[in-house]
C-alpha cells in the first residue's frame, strides 16, 4: 500500500439527493491531486468523508491506509484539513488563531514554524491583526498555516481558492509546489479549471461522479471532436452564427474567442475551420480566424459535463 | 486529556466572550437590573389603602395622625372603632388592607418618657402588595414623627408590625434566589447553546472535529469560561440585592457558590444537549429558552407557589432543576442552613448534574452527522 | 455626452486609510464594464459610493445621470444590483422573489405577471416556478437573481462576482444573459475573479491599491503590458510594488 488516498465505490445521499455516486480514485503519496467541478459537484461531501465527518452509505475509503469509519482517531491527529470558507476564528488574532489551533493538535506554534514558515511570514507582520480584519487572500494563508502547523501527512484543502483575487490564487498554487517538494500529499478542490494545470492528476468531478482522472495536460487528448478557435469582432453575433452552422455540437465563449465544436469526429479540422470562416463570412462578419486547437480543462469539462445529465437539485 | 490543549480552548472562549462587548456587557448588568427591576417591581404602587382605625382613648395626636393619612390620598378610612376585635373580622372578609392600633394614651405618652405605641396590622395574603401598604404606612407616621421633633419636641413613636395570613414574607428577599437560578440558566444554557452552534455556522467546528480533540474536551473547554462567567454573575446578583434592598444572607456564602457551580453544570448541560439537537443559532438560541428559561422560571416556584398549582402540574416540577436551587439558595440566604437540611435538594441536583452531562457527551457526536 | 456612470476624482477615507483613491473613470450606455482587483484594492468601497450606500469623501459621480451625493433615491430606482452573497431569499419560491422584487420596485401586479411569465420562460424555470430557491442548482439560482436584478428595467445593473464556483457551462449561459442585457441597452457593470470573463467586457479597468491602474479594452490593455491575456496584466499590476503600479 502506498497509496495516501483511496476510494473506492463511495456513495452518500443527503435525503433525495445523491452528493456522491459511485466515485473511485486514488491519490499517491507525495502527488498534489486536484478535484476540479462546480459548487455542488459533491467536492465538500467527498472531504467530509475523507475526514472522518461523514460515513459514506456504501463503498470505502482510507486515508494513509486507515479506514475512515474505524480508523476515526488515528486518521484525526495525522491529517491536516483546512474547510471551505476557512474555518478562523474572526474575533481573534492572527497569531492567536494560529497558536490556538495549534494547541488543539498537541504541539506549539514553534514546532511547526519551520514547516509554515513560507507562507505565515507574509502575515506574520499582521500577527495582531483580528482574522476578520484580514484580506481575503491573507485569510486564505493564515487557514493553510493553522491546517499545516502540526506538520500533517497528507493536506485536505476544500475550495483554498475561492473568493481570492487571481493574484493570491497564484501565490497559493506557488506555495503548495513547495509543500509538494517536500514530499506532502496533498488533495486539493477548486470551482477554477485554470488552477487545475498545477496539479499532477485532476479528478474532474460535477453531480456526484467523476467524469475523468488524467494528469491535467493530457485531459484534452481524449475530447474526440474538431475544436475550432474562433476570433471575430461581434463576439455574441458570431456566438450565435456559429450555432446556426448546421454540423455545430457546441458553442461557447472562451476568453476573447469563441471555442466551436463540430458534430462529425472524424472531419479534417483544418477543413472545418475553413467551412466556418467561409460561412460566417457569408453571413456578413468581417475579420474572422478561426482555426484547430487542442482542447484545454475546460473544454473537456463542458463536453464531459453536457454529455452527463444534469443535477436537479444542489447538493449540500 | 492534553492540558495544553484544554488551555488553549478554555482561553479561546474567554477570548470570545471578553471581545463580544455588546454581549459581555448584557451578561454583567443582567443579574443587576433584574434584581433592581424584579425589586421594584414588586412593590407596585398602591391606592386606596382601606384603613381601620382602633383608637381606644381618642386624642389630639390620634386625630392629628389620622387625618395625615387621609390627607396622603392614598388611605381611605373604612372605619374607627375603641375595640380592636373588629379587626379580625375586617380582614377575614376582605374588608380592610392595614389596621392601626393606637395605645390608649396616646398624646399623653408623646409628651412623656415611655415611647407612644401603634400597632401595624397589615393584610399580607399577597405579599408584594402587603409590603407595599407596610412602607407607606410607616412613610405616614415617621413624617409625622419627624415634624414633631423638627418642633424640639423629643418624641418617639414605635410601630409594631403584624403581617397578617403571611407573616415572615418579605418577597424582595425570596425573589433574590429565584432571580440567581435565572440568571444562571440563561448565561448557562443560552450562551453554550449558542457559542457552539457558532463553531458549527462559521465551520471551525469541522476543524475541531478533525483534530485530535474528543467531544468531552470540547465540551469541557466551552463549559468552563461560562461556570466562570456564573460565578461573577452570582456574586453581582448577592451584592445588588445586598446593596439596594438590604436582602440578607444569613447561611455560608461558599455553601451557595458550590451549589451554584452544580445548578450551572445542569444548565450548562442542557445548553450543550439544545445545540447539538439544533443546526442554527437562532433555533439554538430559542430551544435554550423555551426549555430552559421558562419552566425554570414559572414551574420553579419562583414567581408561582407550587403548592398553588394544579396537583397534575406538581409532578412536573420535579424535573426542573431551579425548584431545587430555590429552595437551596433560600435556605443558605434566608434560613442560614446548611446541608444538614439541604442534603436531599443538594443530592437531586447532583444527580441531575451527572445524567444531563453523561447525555451532553452522548449527543455531541464526534461526526458531522 | 450620454454617460451611465462619470466619476471625477472619487475618493474615499477611512480615517487615514484611503480605499479609494482619486479614481476617474466613464462607463458608456449600454456597454459591459468590468471592474477588477485584487481583494482589498477598494472595489466594494467604491461600487458602495456609486450604488449610494457610502458618501465619497471627495469627488463627484453621477450614476445614470443622477448625483450620488444628492439623488441616491434616483439612483436606487434606475440600478440594478445583485452579487454572489445575496441576491434572492432562499425560502422564498421563484415566483415570490419575483413578485417581491418587482413590489419593492413599483410594478403594478399586472407588470410583475407579464413580466415573471417572460422570465420564467426565458430561463427555461416556467416548470420550477413554485420551487423554493433554495432547491435551485448555484447557476440557476445566479441567472434568476440575474434577471430579478433586472425586473424593474434597471439602466445599469452592478454584478458584484456574480459567477463564484458556478459550472463552466452555466458560467458562459450567466454571459450570454449579459449580452443580451447590454444589447437592450442596458449597462453592465461587473467585478469577477475569472480572468477569462474579463476578456468578455468591453472594456476593463484594474484597481491598485485604491487607484485605476489600467483602463481600456482587453486587447488595448494586452497590447500595453504586452500580455497574453488579461490574467497576466492582471498578475502584473497586482503584484507590482506599491506606488509603481499607477
Amino acid at each position: 500500500m502506498s497509496n495516501a488516498v483511496d476510494v473506492r465505490s463511495l456513495s452518500k445521499s443527503f435525503g433525495s439527493v445523491k452528493a456522491l455516486d459511485d466515485i473511485s480514485f486514488d491519490v499517491a503519496e507525495g502527488e498534489l491531486f486536484g478535484l476540479v467541478g462546480p459548487d455542488g459537484a459533491g467536492k465538500t461531501t467527498l472531504f467530509r468523508i475523507l475526514t472522518t465527518l461523514l460515513i459514506p452509505d456504501t463503498g470505502s475509503a482510507s486515508v494513509l491506509g486507515l479506514d475512515v469509519v474505524k480508523d476515526l482517531w488515528a486518521i484525526r491527529s495525522r491529517v491536516g484539513y483546512m474547510p471551505g470558507g476557512f474555518a478562523l476564528y474572526p474575533d481573534l488574532s492572527v497569531a492567536e488563531n494560529l497558536e490556538f489551533f495549534a494547541a488543539v493538535f498537541g504541539t506549539t506554534v514553534e514546532k511547526g514554524y519551520e514547516l509554515i514558515a513560507p507562507i505565515y511570514k507574509q502575515i506574520e507582520p499582521f500577527r495582531d491583526r483580528r482574522a476578520d480584519a484580514l484580506s481575503g487572500g491573507m485569510k486564505q494563508k493564515l487557514a493553510l498555516s493553522c491546517a499545516l502547523v502540526h506538520r500533517p501527512d497528507i493536506l485536505l484543502l476544500d475550495e483554498p481558492t475561492t473568493g481570492v483575487d487571481a493574484v493570491s490564487r497564484r501565490e497559493f498554487w506557488d506555495q503548495l509546489g513547495i509543500l509538494k517538494a517536500s514530499g506532502l500529499t496533498i488533495v486539493v478542490s477548486t470551482p477554477y479549471m485554470d488552477e487545475a494545470l498545477r496539479c499532477d492528476r485532476v479528478a474532474l468531478i460535477h453531480g456526484g461522479k467523476i467524469l475523468e482522472i488524467d494528469p491535467p495536460r493530457s485531459i484534452g487528448t481524449r475530447y474526440g471532436l474538431p475544436l475550432i478557435a474562433v476570433r471575430g469582432g461581434d463576439r455574441f453575433g458570431l456566438l450565435h452564427t456559429l450555432r446556426e452552422f448546421p454540423h455545430a455540437h457546441a458553442v461557447y465563449l472562451f476568453g476573447d474567442e469563441l471555442h466551436y465544436t463540430d458534430k462529425r469526429a472524424d472531419a479534417l479540422p483544418e477543413a472545418v475551420a475553413r467551412e466556418l470562416g467561409e460561412y460566417v463570412a457569408a453571413r456578413g462578419h468581417k475579420d474572422v480566424e478561426a482555426h484547430p486547437i487542442v482542447a484545454g480543462i475546460e473544454d473537456s469539462f463542458m463536453e464531459l459535463m453536457g454529455s452527463a445529465p444534469a443535477p436537479t437539485a444542489t447538493a449540500a | 486529556m492534553n492540558l495544553n490543549a484544554l488551555r488553549a480552548f478554555v482561553v479561546k472562549e474567554f477570548h470570545h466572550i471578553l471581545r463580544d462587548r455588546q454581549t459581555l456587557t448584557i451578561l454583567l448588568m443582567m443579574p443587576l437590573v433584574q434584581v433592581i427591576l424584579f425589586g421594584y417591581a414588586l412593590r407596585s404602587d398602591v391606592r386606596d389603602i382601606r384603613l381601620a382605625v382602633i383608637d381606644p382613648t381618642p386624642d389630639n395626636a390620634t386625630i392629628e395622625l389620622q387625618s395625615r393619612f387621609l390627607s396622603t390620598n392614598r388611605f381611605r378610612l373604612e372605619t374607627i372603632s375603641k375595640t380592636p376585635d373588629v379587626i379580625e373580622p375586617l380582614f377575614r372578609r376582605g374588608r380592610a388592607d392595614v389596621a392601626l392600633v393606637f395605645d390608649p394614651g396616646f398624646a399623653s405618652h408623646l409628651r412623656g418618657v415611655d415611647p407612644a405605641r401603634i400597632l401595624i396590622a397589615v393584610d399580607a395574603s399577597d405579599p408584594n402588595t402587603g409590603t407595599t401598604y407596610l412602607n407607606y404606612t410607616r412613610a405616614v407616621i415617621a413624617r409625622y414623627q419627624a415634624e414633631l421633633n423638627a418642633q424640639n419636641r423629643q418624641v418617639q413613636i414605635v410601630t409594631e408590625t403584624r403581617m397578617r395570613f403571611n407573616p415572615t414574607l418579605e418577597s424582595v428577599n425570596l425573589f433574590v434566589p429565584g432571580l440567581i437560578a435565572l440568571v444562571l440558566v440563561l448565561v448557562s444554557a443560552l450562551m453554550t447553546a449558542i457559542s457552539l452552534s457558532r463553531e458549527k455556522e462559521r465551520g471551525t467546528m469541522e476543524v475541531l472535529l478533525v483534530s485530535p480533540l474528543r467531544p468531552q474536551h470540547i465540551i469541557v473547554g466551552k463549559v468552563i469560561p461560562y461556570l466562570g462567567l456564573g460565578f461573577a454573575n452570582v456574586l453581582t446578583a448577592l451584592l445588588a440585592a445586598w446593596v439596594v434592598f438590604h436582602v440578607p444572607f444569613r447561611g455560608s456564602v461558599v455553601l451557595l457558590l458550590v451549589e451554584s457551580v452544580i445548578y450551572t453544570i445542569v444548565s450548562l448541560a442542557l445548553g450543550v444537549l439544545v445545540a447539538a439537537r439544533t443546526s442554527s443559532q437562532r433555533a439554538a438560541m430559542l430551544t435554550a429558552m423555551l426549555a430552559t428559561m421558562l419552566p425554570n422560571a414559572l414551574l420553579s416556584g419562583m414567581i408561582f407557589p407550587i403548592a398553588s398549582m394544579p396537583a397534575w402540574l406538581r409532578p412536573v416540577t420535579y424535573i426542573v432543576p431551579a425548584r431545587w436551587f430555590i429552595v437551596i439558595a433560600r435556605g443558605i440566604m434566608l434560613k442560614g442552613v446548611g446541608l444538614t437540611i439541604l442534603w436531599r435538594e443538594t443530592l437531586i441536583l447532583s444527580v441531575m448534574a451527572m445524567l444531563l452531562l453523561a447525555a451532553a457527551m452522548r449527543s455531541f457526536k464526534p461526526r458531522l452527522e | 455626452m450620454n454617460f451611465a456612470i462619470d466619476a471625477r476624482d472619487l475618493t474615499r477615507r477611512f480615517g487615514s486609510f484611503i480605499a479609494v483613491d482619486s479614481i476617474t473613470f466613464d462607463v458608456g450606455a449600454g456597454e459591459v464594464f468590468g471592474f477588477l482587483g485584487a481583494n482589498g484594492a477598494g472595489k466594494t468601497t467604491a461600487i458602495k459610493m456609486l450604488v449610494g450606500l457610502l458618501a465619497p469623501s471627495e469627488g463627484v459621480a453621477h450614476v445614470a445621470g443622477f448625483d450620488i451625493r444628492t439623488q441616491r433615491d434616483q439612483i436606487r430606482r434606475n440600478i440594478g444590483y445583485m452579487s454572489q452573497r445575496f441576491s434572492l431569499y432562499a425560502d422564498l419560491t421563484v415566483r415570490e422573489n419575483i413578485r417581491l422584487y418587482g413590489g419593492i420596485y413599483g410594478l403594478t401586479p399586472a407588470q410583475i405577471a407579464e413580466r415573471a411569465a417572460t422570465m420564467l420562460d426565458t430561463l427555461g424555470l416556467s416548470a420550477n416556478a413554485d420551487d423554493l430557491v433554495a432547491r435551485l442548482p448555484l447557476g440557476w439560482k445566479q441567472k434568476l437573481a440575474f434577471s430579478v436584478a433586472l425586473v424593474h428595467q434597471p439602466k445599469i445593473v452592478f454584478l458584484d462576482e456574480p459567477t463564484g464556483g458556478v459550472d463552466p457551462i452555466t458560467r458562459r449561459q450567466f454571459w450570454e444573459l449579459i449580452y443580451a442585457a447590454a444589447s437592450r441597452g442596458t449597462t453592465v457593470f461587473v467585478t469577477t475573479h475569472y480572468m477569462d470573463e474579463a476578456e468578455y467586457c468591453d472594456r476593463i479597468s484594474i484597481m491598485v491599491d485604491g487607484r485605476i491602474a489600467a483602463l481600456g479594452t482587453p486587447t488595448e490593455l494586452k497590447e500595453k503590458y504586452g500580455a497574453d491575456s488579461v490574467d497576466d496584466v492582471f498578475v502584473r499590476l497586482a503584484r507590482a510594488p506599491k506606488g509603481e503600479a499607477a
